[in-house]
């Protein structure tokens, strides 16, 4: 180990949300010794892929309330609504924020901002810059934090948070350019590391979505919450994953099954006109809509296609000129992967993984249950998205309660000086032992990561797809205890230093079967069916046991499970209503 | 998620370099099975998945837009999750680092140099006095966002950099990406910071050394048009030099 | 653990067509050059009288300098070609809210290459 650093705060993951945390921290307070640590370089991180927009409200017709309600209807009414209400107050500021620093939003001919509907939401709130909104946010917030002095630790991969003396004192991280394990101290952290998509086979998540931040919180004690909750986008674009934004159907475009009919009205979404209609049909919320897929499956109604089953999603009435301007990234996409161009053909689409909205459990200031460290973000939980997020609340979240994280991780930072450096040291030292026993010195490994890797996405999809039940979970419960077991047994290639991938694959996927368990755990414990978590043996949501966070916390076995109230406050749960 | 598997294979030609054990980086044969939705990132990670995995190279998004996976791929610089096999098949494909960059290790090269010129370029919004975010947003047409909006979609995959012989030459040269910034901001209607700007854009290492090869434009993925972006700024910073020094009492 | 530089290659310009092309067009401005060396001996010429006008228009009928007038005019064309593709690049025109296609832009400048030379021609051939 070389020289230790130490500062105020560490952020570990430059996206969106670590970006965010760290312009709000030093806007609070310049003196601030603020560092970032990310294991690619800023602009890279997954927050570029988002597509279709970020919701906040900014038009004299809409209101606070009317996006708390779609917020809290859209999560099945598992999101804690004082965590909502905060959102949804502060994303418009933080909107506004983004534009002043200079994101190239869309615009009305009058100069304000444009906002477009977006699935679940009764009106149109959703600020879009075309359909690069993610890529464009990332860029602005990246440039606007080289004004402020944060300490960038680029291509750095954090392997463990440092716990000492009940409190989170930084991490123990691989230097990628040269293997060195260094010690990077900090008064507080704050977790900002993204989703875990890449657990799953078919997935949206760029290759970095390994679940890192939440594995490491778990590993220092810190439950997760929700786990069980994942989101399928309706339309992934096989046999990639790549992203077909929700936006191609909030301008217009309709999803139609092998036989042109438009089959989200036999699922409680119709009727199909008028068209566009705002909560109804293509704009109903991304669960219902995979879920459709996989009814119009087992009918034999969805299309064979070379990469499995796939329905239609039809463009063409909006005219080359519409798709241009709204949505060129679609036809770019769509061309470039898999030859079509939507303003003649229909794309072929299938449910896709695309979002956590489970992670580690924080309050509503980003706070986790240890003392000193925060999350925010996909990574994070807070949980606003409940059993299903809306399309376009993730980015405005990420800004709301990364800012909000930023500022209660300095406020924690100014009141705890001391660090225990000696013992953190000794903690380092340690890490950087395991991490030479278990891989770079390890001899006589026979199992490829690859394979470990593909078994594990298959079990998930297997036992914890759209649709599940007890029997099979408990079968990919098996399958993941099976892969933790063999895992110890890997072969790594590549003994060297220098930009080994090889070693950050390999602790890749010991984050990933760790989030791969919580998931299967946390699901085969919720005995109901709510949002995008759907039991096949148990099709009715149930208020009485189950208006509750699954807590998932780590053990040497399978994780125990726990529970927590979710807050009520003004709205009780009640029937879920789309179409009408 | 595969196609129908056929026996059909395609031979890549990987620059290897690992430092401290290789003196110099030299090329390494690989088959892999060749098929038709392949890009030459999906050879690279069967590679590294079954064949040796300790070949590194960056990826992320496989969707184009996270810029990590630039590459020299016979000899052109392109995204490796956009350069389908297909292009190349039955030839052999030849990948190695993006030039004009140092190689850390096998295809993976160092961004020091741009990192460190990035916020040279000053690329914020600057203004003498920030709007309260109570005053709501700044208006901006949709004809005043047309405005600069192209320069604003770089992925900074540095493929421009690769293809620029200035930089090869003189790579003090502040280069086609952050010159393309320089005019993303100078151009936007919220900014004034194009006097901040132009020490750095009209300076020694700024558009003055651009010889308009053009070739940046020709290789950029998303169409930025950086050779654009510095031909313009060339001309507006000539003016300003004229207005400054013919006719000085027309200014300050 | 130190990176690899790569060698800069002395013959970049050979690496890729464009830049060969890039090349080319840098090189015509020696034909340029030495057609106006040419004009400045025709001035020398006339000073020196009738004779020695003839004796470099005898001079110029010669086959050699036939070559090197077509080479220099297919080097002024390139250039000004290839010149003129790359002007839509440096000028973005704005017309009110409408922002000028390059194509536009390119025609223009054609067209104000014609008119130039047709005033030109106008003021030389009218005598």
């Amino acid at each position: 180990m070389v020289e230790p650093s130490e500062h105020d705060i560490l952020i570990i993951g430059g996206g969106g949300a670590g970006l965010r945390a760290a312009i709000a921290a030093a806007e609070m307070d310049p003196t601030l010794d603020i560092a970032i640590l990310s294991k690619v370089y800023p602009m890279r991180s997954h927050t570029v892929s988002a597509e279709g927009g970020a919701a906040a409200v900014i038009k004299p017709a809409d209101s606070f309330a009317a996006h708390i309600e779609d917020t809290i209807t859209g999560s099945d009414w598992l999101a804690d609504q004082d965590a909502v209400e905060a959102f949804v107050k502060e994303a418009a500021p933080e909107m506004i924020q983004m534009e002043h620093w200079g994101c190239p939003w869309s615009r009305e001919p009058d100069g304000s901002v444009a906002v477009r509907p977006f699935g679940g939401m009764r009106i149109e709130r959703t600020w879009f810059a075309a359909d690069k909104t993610g890529f464009h946010m990332l860029h602005t917030l990246f440039q606007t934090s080289l004004k402020f002095r944060i300490t960038r630790y680029d291509e750095w991969f954090a392997t463990r948070l440092l716990v000492e003396g009940g409190r989170c004192q930084g991490a123990a991280a691989i230097e990628l350019r040269t293997g060195r394990v260094h010690l990077v101290a900090a008064r507080a952290v704050i977790l900002c590391t993204g989703g875990a998509g890449r657990i799953y086979p078919f997935t949206t998540n760029g290759a970095i979505c390994a679940g890192d931040g939440m594995a490491l919180a778990y590993r220092a004690g810190v439950p997760l919450k929700d786990m069980e909750f994942v989101q399928y986008h309706p339309t992934g674009l096989p046999p990639t994953g790549i992203l077909i934004t929700e936006a191609a159907r909030s301008e217009g475009g309709i999803m139609i099954n092998k036989d042109g009919y438009r089959y989200l009205q036999d699922y409680g979404m119709g009727p199909p006109d008028p068209w566009p209609r705002l909560r109804a049909m293509e704009m109903g919320p991304r669960d219902r809509i995979s879920q459709a897929f996989v009814h119009e499956m087992r009918k034999g109604r969805t299309i064979k296609g070379p990469y499995g089953d796939v329905v239609h999603l039809d463009v063409r009435h909006l005219g080359e000129k519409k798709i241009n301007q709204k949505i060129p990234f679609v036809r770019e996409l769509s061309l470039h992967y898999a030859g079509i161009d939507p303003v003649r053909e229909l794309i072929p689409v299938r449910p896709v993984v695309h979002y956590m909205m489970g992670g580690v459990h924080t309050d509503v200031w980003g706070a986790t249950t240890l003392p000193g460290m925060y999350a925010a973000g996909e990574c994070a939980c807070v949980s606003i998205n409940g059993a299903n997020r809306l399309g376009s609340n993730s980015l405005p979240e990420l800004l709301v309660f990364g800012a909000r994280a930023g500022r209660a991780a300095a406020a924690f930072a100014r009141e705890h000086q001391a660090i225990n450096r000696p013992a953190l040291i000794t903690q380092v030292l340690d890490e950087e032992y395991r991490l030479s026993r278990d891989f770079l010195r390890k001899e006589g490994g026979t199992e490829r990561i690859a394979t470990l890797r593909a078994e594990m996405t298959l079990a998930m999809e297997d036992g914890c797809g759209i649709f599940r039940d007890e029997a099979g979970i408990r079968r990919t419960c098996e399958r993941l205890a099976d892969l933790r077991a063999h895992f110890p047994r890997i072969a790594l290639d590549d003994r060297t230093l220098t930009y080994n991938t090889e070693l950050v694959t390999a602790l890749e996927l010991d984050f990933m079967l760790d989030a791969a368990q919580a998931v299967a755990h946390s699901a085969l414990a919720r005995a109901e069916s709510r949002g995008s978590h759907q039991r096949t043996d148990y099709p009715k949501r149930d208020d009485e046991r189950f208006l509750k966070h699954t807590l998932a916390y780590r053990t040497d076995g399978a994780p125990r499970i726990d529970y927590l109230d979710v807050v009520v406050t003004r709205w009780p749960p009640a029937e879920r209503v789309y179409g009408r | 998620m595969t196609s129908s598997v056929s026996s059909a294979t395609i031979t890549l030609e990987v620059l290897r370099y690992r430092p401290g054990r290789d003196q110099a980086p030299a090329f390494q044969s690989f088959q892999v099975p060749y098929r038709e939705d392949w890009v030459v990132l999906d050879a690279l990670n069967y590679i590294k998945d079954q064949i040796d995995g300790s070949l590194s190279y960056r990826w992320s998004c496989r969707m184009g837009v996270c810029g990590s996976c630039g590459m020299m791929v016979n000899g052109t610089p392109r995204l490796s999750c956009a350069a389908f096999l297909k292009e190349y098949y039955p030839a052999t494909v030849r990948v190695e680092p993006l030039e004009h960059f140092p190689i850390e290790r096998d295809l993976v090269i160092s961004l020091d140099d741009f990192m460190q010129k990035l916020p040279a370029v000053r690329p914020w919004i600057v203004r003498q006095d920030d709007r309260p975010l109570d005053a709501g947003e700044y208006r901006q047409t949709p004809a005043e966002l047309d405005w600069y909006k192209q320069f604003s979609m770089c992925i900074n995959c540095l493929l421009c950099y690769s293809a620029c012989p200035v930089y090869e030459l003189e790579p003090r040269f502040i280069g086609p990406a952050a010159l393309a910034l320089v005019a993303r901001y100078n151009l936007d209607s919220r900014d004034q910071g194009r006097e901040q700007r132009q020490e750095i854009a009209a300076g020694p290492d700024g558009v003055w050394d651009c010889t308009l090869v053009g070739e940046c434009s020709t290789v950029c993925p998303k169409d930025v048009d950086p050779a654009g972006a510095i031909q313009r700024l060339k001309l507006s910073s000539a003016l300003e030099w004229v207005k400054n020094v013919v006719l000085p009492w027309g200014r300050r | 653990m130190s990176p690899y530089y790569r060698p800069v290659r002395f013959d970049w310009w050979r690496k890729r067509r464009a830049y060969t092309l890039f090349v080319v067009r840098e090189l015509t401005s020696v034909f340029i050059a030495g057609y106006a060396i040419v004009l400045l001996l025709l001035l020398r010429r006339l000073a020196e009288g009738r004779e020695a006008y003839e004796a470099y228009l005898q001079w110029l009928a010669t086959p050699g300098m036939m070559a090197f007038h077509i080479v220099a005019l297919a080097a002024a064309v390139f250039h000004s070609l290839t010149w003129f593709s790359l002007a839509p690049r440096a000028m973005a025109v704005r017309i009110g809210e409408r922002r000028l296609q390059p194509r536009t832009i390119l025609w223009a400048n054609y067209a104000a290459w014609a008119v130039v030379s047709a005033i030109a021609a106008w003021m030389v051939l009218r005598a």
